[in-house]
């Protein structure tokens, strides 16, 4: 498998509407992960992530991938979304996009099912399922495909306890299993838990990226500092 | 005063329900069964007009009964017509009506608007434009179809494809703002996309399609042009009706109308049940 890491962004900078939404800014990932971005509302989480995706063009500045291969991408969305099909068939979605011989997208799908717990719903609408039911199955459609690479936009934002660890445990079993996280988070201590680097987002802009312990025990500087205290930076 | 009168014409099985005189099935049955109207003494109640829809009712529900050779071949030209060209319209409006949501092209708002502009085409400017494309002077004239159900179909198609197209890309273009997102993140090709659209979006797009099918199946003026409303050859349920309107024979066209509803309720119903929308737990 090609490395795909490092990723770097080179003086980005997205304008919409006129408007600035991020940079211009610098970032450099290495293939060791997890990362997670933090930062206030409208700091740029959201942009920055798609911007590393693919799937939002930058006005301006480079972004580039040791080598880029956009099978080897996966996004999970805030609010997940999910087709107008089944349960079973939104899992074999990705994999059916591939040409992905029919006995193996059902043992795929079958053993994600049952690691979802989802595995009594497969014939149900994906849309009945509950907020967490649906980001688990978003999570898992994004992990079918194997990928290098995950991106996730607070996947774990309103939703409970409980589907947050369930969460937390599948996105822990894809770092081992060698998939590269890169996830923005509002919940501090799902950070902490979760992080190994840490990019903090504010004006748009990276403020400050570094080793996740260093920077939570002693933060750079004191917008981070303040950030990480729970007070109001803007 | 009614019963009394029932009774003495001996009619007692009529029932009176009511002083507006709603009366049961059994009434209807009887007087078609005898080929007999009985109507209520009181004319005040009983306009013309409602007399001429009784006679209708009674027309259409012998002719359904009798199986009326001449009500079925029409009939089933009508169908065979209307659902060749729902078919052809459907295979040209439901992909472009999907490609028009997702493919951002520099005339695509004009096209959107053509297509809207084109959905209240006047049917019987269609069928002069498709007469005189396909009379012998025009430049398919050679192959002689005019005056042919080929040309009704032509005719149709031309009629239905922008309803199809716009009701279609409405409901497309709400699934893609849905999808948008996820069908880019996973790379998709543009074929995919839309093949991903029409198979979600299938129940809106069969609203779509039976919208084009109500207005294909009740056209008379394109079809009347281009078709001649020969006997045997290219009438249909709507031409009968405008020829036995014209002859004065209101009943028979009344009656031919409600044959005509009734087979739209049933193609819908058919269409509903096959394709099982309105089935628990599915799409």
């Amino acid at each position: 498998m090609t490395q795909m890491f490092p990723l770097t962004l080179d003086q980005v900078l997205v304008r919409r509407r006129g408007k600035v939404v991020i940079g211009p800014t610098d970032l450099v990932l290495q293939p060791d992960g997890p990362t997670i971005i933090i930062g206030p509302n409208g700091s740029g989480k959201t942009t920055l992530l798609r911007v590393m995706h693919g799937i939002e063009r930058v006005t301006s500045g480079t972004v580039t991938w040791q080598h880029n291969d956009p099978s080897q991408h996966a996004f999970v969305f805030q609010s997940p979304i999910v087709l107008r099909r089944s349960v079973y068939e939104n899992l074999a979605y990705p994999l059916r996009l591939i040409q992905t011989p029919k006995p193996e997208v059902a043992q795929a799908v079958d053993h994600w099912l049952e690691r979802i717990g989802l595995a009594d719903m497969r014939h149900s609408p994906a849309l009945r399922l509950s907020g967490g039911e649906r980001q688990k199955l978003a999570i898992a459609r994004a992990l079918i495909r194997k990928p290098q690479v995950l991106f996730l936009d607070e996947p774990c934002a309103n939703l409970d306890g409980h589907a947050t660890r369930e969460i937390e445990a599948l996105l822990q079993e894809a770092t081992a299993a060698g998939t590269r996280l890169v996830m923005s988070t509002h919940d501090m201590g799902q950070a902490r838990r979760l992080a190994q680097e840490l990019v903090f987002m504010l004006g748009g802009k990276v403020h400050d990226v570094g080793d996740a312990e260093t920077l939570f025990a002693h933060p750079a500087n004191k917008e981070l500092s303040a950030f990480l205290r729970g007070d109001i930076v803007t | 005063m009614l019963q009394t009168f029932f009774e003495q014409t001996g009619h007692p099985e009529l029932v009176i329900l009511s002083a507006q005189w709603t009366l049961d099935i059994d009434w209807l049955l009887y007087f078609t069964r005898k080929d007999r109207i009985v109507f209520v003494p009181q004319q005040s109640k009983c306009t013309a007009s409602m007399i001429e829809i009784l006679e209708g009712l009674k027309a259409a529900f012998w002719l359904v009964i009798t199986f009326d050779a001449e009500l079925w071949e029409i009939s089933l030209r009508s169908l065979r017509v209307t659902l060749t060209a729902l078919l052809i319209a459907s295979a040209i409006a439901i992909p472009l009506g999907t490609y028009l949501a997702v493919q951002r092209f520099r005339f695509r708002r004009f096209v959107i608007s053509l297509i809207n502009a084109l959905m209240g085409l006047p049917p019987v400017v269609v069928g002069l434009v498709v007469y005189i494309l396909l009379s012998r002077t025009g430049p398919f004239g050679v192959l002689d179809l005019l005056f042919t159900p080929t040309a009704m179909i032509i005719a149709q198609v031309i009629i239905i494809t922008p309803v199809i197209a716009s009701i279609a890309h409405q409901s497309m273009r709400e699934l893609w703002a849905e999808y948008h997102d996820l069908l880019i993140s996973l790379n998709t090709s543009k074929r995919q996309r839309i093949l991903t659209l029409i198979w979600d979006g299938r129940r809106n797009l069969l609203t779509a399609a039976l919208a084009g099918f109500g207005r294909a199946i009740g056209e008379v003026g394109a079809i009347m042009i281009v078709g001649g409303n020969i006997d045997h050859v290219t009438r249909v349920l709507t031409t009968a009706i405008a020829l036995e309107t014209g002859k004065g024979d209101f009943a028979l066209a009344l009656g031919l109308g409600f044959v005509l509803i009734g087979l739209a309720i049933l193609v819908n119903l058919a269409i509903h049940t096959l394709s099982q929308t309105e089935r628990e737990g599915r799409w």
